[in-house]
């Protein structure tokens, strides 16, 4: 039988090479998406935003948006974002946060019930109030930033400080263009989607880890070569590990994309675009961005060499 | 290390065939897990037998969750009023009157007395109102709820303390958790879960609700139910309330009243003898009976005003002294009004309004189509990277699925015994796990071909794949473990969900990718000596 191998063995590219070209990009885009992100902003859920959201399903499988937009506008609470989706008569309506403090959102959700329940089913209410989505920024936002530490710590422990610094600056690069594809496409911006940053976060080190260990081996058995070299040399001999890996959770995301479902669906896109963020950000800037962080071949911490299990030869 | 001893494969083969028996009980409904729990034979310890399943959660089962919080100003208003009541008594048992009556304060009262006599009997009475608050952890605290103020001529003040103010908000959400697990179970839910949140919150998850908006109405009435008497229009010592009867519009009341909702020994709903219109019948207890026999005695004539959360539900003429201790209340209710109060008179009051800061609700066929989604996807998941690793590494990509398998196994085993909450995200971890545990298999792999490259045997390529793909797998799944825990502990509901699925595949992958898969091998390699690499 002969297998499948998708990428051939004993490669000699060389990917140093593509940084001119790989870190302009990314800095473009890194650019774009903080100019986006400043002018365009996410579109925050009511986790974060407070409101109300709702799901309606029309019983005669066919709804009458024109109509649900015009009433659900009638109502007096601010301006209602009403949209189609699936095609069996779903409407979504969102609700902006009310003024009157906590207790003035449940009205949005009576008032709704009673305009609509004859003939649309709830499949979904969400009511946030001010408090509470004040809280869940607070929280999510802290999320973010300790986990990013806690990573930082990890690697600082467990790596030298070059290339520690070389997988912050990948792991940065990806959430930033992570939180461009949730600006670029409008998705909406809630409490899964911190989950899918970390999960982001921690796939980008993954990757960048796996090469830095190589990375880590190799210094210690060539003393002296130049560092363009020995990266090139890391990366070329986990290449066919990055690729399989990253087409299997390519392929498992792409499922969670097709079949998830839609409360799903946004989610899955984000870490299906993740994945190829986070092998891209690991071969092409977070290994090569080590040129410029100086990595010092030979003049090597001991303490660090020894927390390696040595090889049984 | 190719060589497995006896005792370590059975061992092994043994820690995953429970892990599998496990997460059995979660693939079976209530009643398949009661009826097995049933027939096992008496001489089989319980303990044996796994019982404990995966909750599904509000979102894929489809439910309310309701954030309820204590509502400050409400709840010191009440206090304060309470606290005014007891200085009253207090000025009434040792005869002082104040200048300028009793004037309410934000977080208490005050009181002016320049008589130096009446001053002296008073103010250790009035310290006696400051209890001592006892910690359950600690003790005597030495903190007392109330602070007495006083400068010889000036007003004398008691002011609530902060330990005092959060004493009465535990105190309050205590009581408010008994009285709304009263209510909800009237309503004959299964499995409500009620439970206290941070200081001032409680959280109401209710699975399975066909109708949410009648829950909402339940856990948000304070129910406070008085039975005062309406006032002359014009009389200084009455409140002014909205009246169901006159059509919303407002009507004085007597600020005194005669007997509270607290008095209330049942409550039915039922109709009126005459009209059929719904009403509500009530008993009191004996001490509302008194209370109520006196009052209606000393009133025939008069109309009453029943007065339900401030507002006057019905007011009718008192034609003759009710001294039996039951009574209806009329208010034009329908039958599911009518319904409704009969169980929060019965639940009782809470002791303060309650503020609805957060619903999530989801619909049961939204729940059903969630989890079809995510079998779906999950089997979709499974095939394509199954079928991906076995064209890429053959007999070794065949040990990796097998490995891959138990592995989902294994999580759903950890999360029946930890009877953890699997949500719509916790779904998507499962997916996305199922992608990134093969990673170790291939570091593995992909290093066992290239120490065979370099010119190994293949027994001591194998031997250094394992060795030296150990430290980068511990390293990967390590940074993947952190970021899974701080979402653990930093999200709630569906995300939680998540972060448990992943923290729990990282547990599993270890165990499954490096020990089954290598042990996988060392079988293979004892029984069939092969001479090269199978991929």
């Amino acid at each position: 039988m002969r297998l499948l191998r998708l990428w051939p063995d004993g490669t000699k590219f060389d990917f140093m090479r593509f940084r001119r070209l790989s870190f302009p990009f990314s800095a473009l885009l890194s650019i774009a998406t903080i100019v986006v992100f400043l002018t365009m902003g996410l579109n925050f859920g009511v986790d974060f935003k407070g409101g109300t959201l709702m799901e309606l399903q029309a019983k005669s499988a066919q709804a009458d948006v024109a109509k649900v937009r015009q009433t659900a506008n009638s109502f007096g609470f601010g301006e209602v974002e009403v949209q189609e989706f699936g095609n069996a008569g779903g409407v979504s309506l969102r609700f902006p946060v009310q003024p009157g403090g906590e207790a003035a959102q449940s009205a949005v959700v009576q008032k709704t019930r009673e305009a609509f329940g004859a003939d649309y089913t709830f499949s979904r209410v969400e009511t946030v109030g001010p408090r509470v989505s004040g809280e869940l920024v607070q929280s999510g936002t802290i999320g973010v930033i300790l986990s990013v530490l806690a990573v930082m710590l990890y690697l600082w422990f467990r790596f030298e400080q070059e290339l520690a610094l070389g997988a912050i600056i990948g792991t940065l690069h990806d959430i930033v263009l992570a939180l461009g594809f949730f600006v670029i496409t409008r998705h909406e911006f809630n409490m899964t989607s911190i989950a899918a940053i970390l999960t982001i976060v921690g796939y980008s080190l993954n990757e960048t880890v796996v090469v830095f260990d190589r990375t880590r081996e190799l210094m210690r058995r060539y003393k002296s070569i130049p560092t363009e070299e020995l990266l090139n040399l890391s990366i070329n001999s986990t290449m066919s590990r990055t690729v399989m890996t990253a087409t299997a959770a390519f392929l498992s995301l792409l499922a969670l994309v097709l079949f998830g479902g839609r409360a799903i669906e946004g989610f899955a896109q984000v870490m299906l675009c993740g994945v190829v963020i986070c092998t891209y950000s690991a071969i092409f800037i977070s290994t090569p961005v080590l040129i410029y962080i100086g990595l010092r071949v030979g003049a090597r911490d001991p303490t660090k060499r020894a927390a390696l299990p040595q090889a049984a030869e | 290390m190719l060589r497995f001893s006896t005792s370590k494969i059975v061992g092994t083969l043994a820690i995953v065939l429970i892990g599998l028996l496990l997460a059995v009980p979660s693939m079976l409904t209530r009643e398949q897990r009661d009826g097995l729990k049933a027939s096992v034979p008496g001489w089989v310890p319980s303990w044996l037998v796994p019982t404990r399943a995966i909750v599904l959660g509000l979102d894929l089962q489809g439910g309310s969750h309701v954030l309820l919080e204590v509502d400050m100003p409400d709840l010191m208003r009440a206090q304060t009023v309470q606290l005014r009541d007891d200085v009253r008594r207090v000025l009434r048992e040792t005869s002082v009157s104040p200048e300028g009556g009793i004037q309410t304060l934000p977080r208490g009262v005050q009181l002016r007395v320049s008589d130096p006599n009446a001053r002296a009997r008073l103010l250790p009475k009035l310290r006696e109102l400051s209890q001592p608050i006892s910690n359950a952890i600690l003790g005597q605290t030495g903190a007392r709820t109330l602070d007495l103020n006083e400068q010889p001529d000036g007003p004398i003040q008691l002011v609530f303390t902060d330990q005092g103010v959060n004493e009465r908000v535990r105190r309050a959400v205590d009581q408010a958790i008994e009285v709304l697990r009263r209510r909800i179970d009237a309503l004959g839910t299964t499995e409500p879960s009620i439970q206290r949140q941070g200081a001032d919150r409680i959280l109401v998850q209710v699975p399975g609700l066909q109708d949410p908006q009648r829950l909402k109405e339940i856990l948000g009435k304070t129910a406070k139910l008085e039975f005062r008497m309406l006032a002359e229009p014009g009389s200084s010592d009455a409140d002014l309330l909205p009246s169901r009867d006159a059509n919303g519009q407002r009507v004085p009341v007597e600020r005194r009243v005669m007997v509270e909702g607290g008095d209330l020994t049942d409550a039915q709903p039922g109709f009126d003898s005459r009209t059929s219109e719904p009403i509500v019948n009530f008993r009191f207890n004996l001490r509302g009976a008194q209370r109520f026999g006196q009052a209606t005695t000393e009133n025939v004539g008069r109309p009453m005003a029943i007065v339900l959360d401030n507002e006057v539900i019905s007011s009718p003429r008192i034609l003759q002294p009710i001294t039996g201790g039951s009574g209806q209340i009329s208010g034009r209710f329908t039958v599911q009004q009518a319904n409704d109060l009969a169980v929060l008179l019965r639940a009782g009051a809470l002791p303060a309004k309650l503020t609805i800061v957060e619903e999530r609700t989801v619909g049961p066929g939204l729940g059903r189509d969630s989890i079809e989604a995510g079998k779906m996807a999950t089997l979709v998941a499974t095939a394509l990277v199954v079928a991906f690793m076995f064209a890429t590494y053959g007999l070794f990509g065949l040990f990796a699925n097998i490995a891959l398998l138990i592995h989902v196994g294994l999580i759903f085993g950890l999360m029946s015994v930890l009877e953890a909450t699997l949500t719509l995200p916790g779904i998507a971890g499962i997916v996305l796990t199922i992608g990134t545990a093969v990673d170790s298999n291939v570091l593995i792999y992909e290093r066992i071909r290239e120490e065979a490259h370099a010119g190994r045997s293949i027994v001591s390529a194998i031997q250094a794949g394992f060795e030296r793909a150990f430290a980068t797998i511990i390293d990967s799944n390590s940074t993947m473990a952190i970021a899974a825990l701080i979402l653990f502990f930093l999200g709630s509901g569906p995300v939680r969900g998540f972060a448990v699925v992943f923290v729990l595949g990282i547990l599993t992958t270890v165990i499954t990718a490096v020990t089954m898969t290598r042990m996988m091998i060392a079988l293979w390699y004892r029984w069939a000596r092969p001479k090269a690499l199978p991929f």
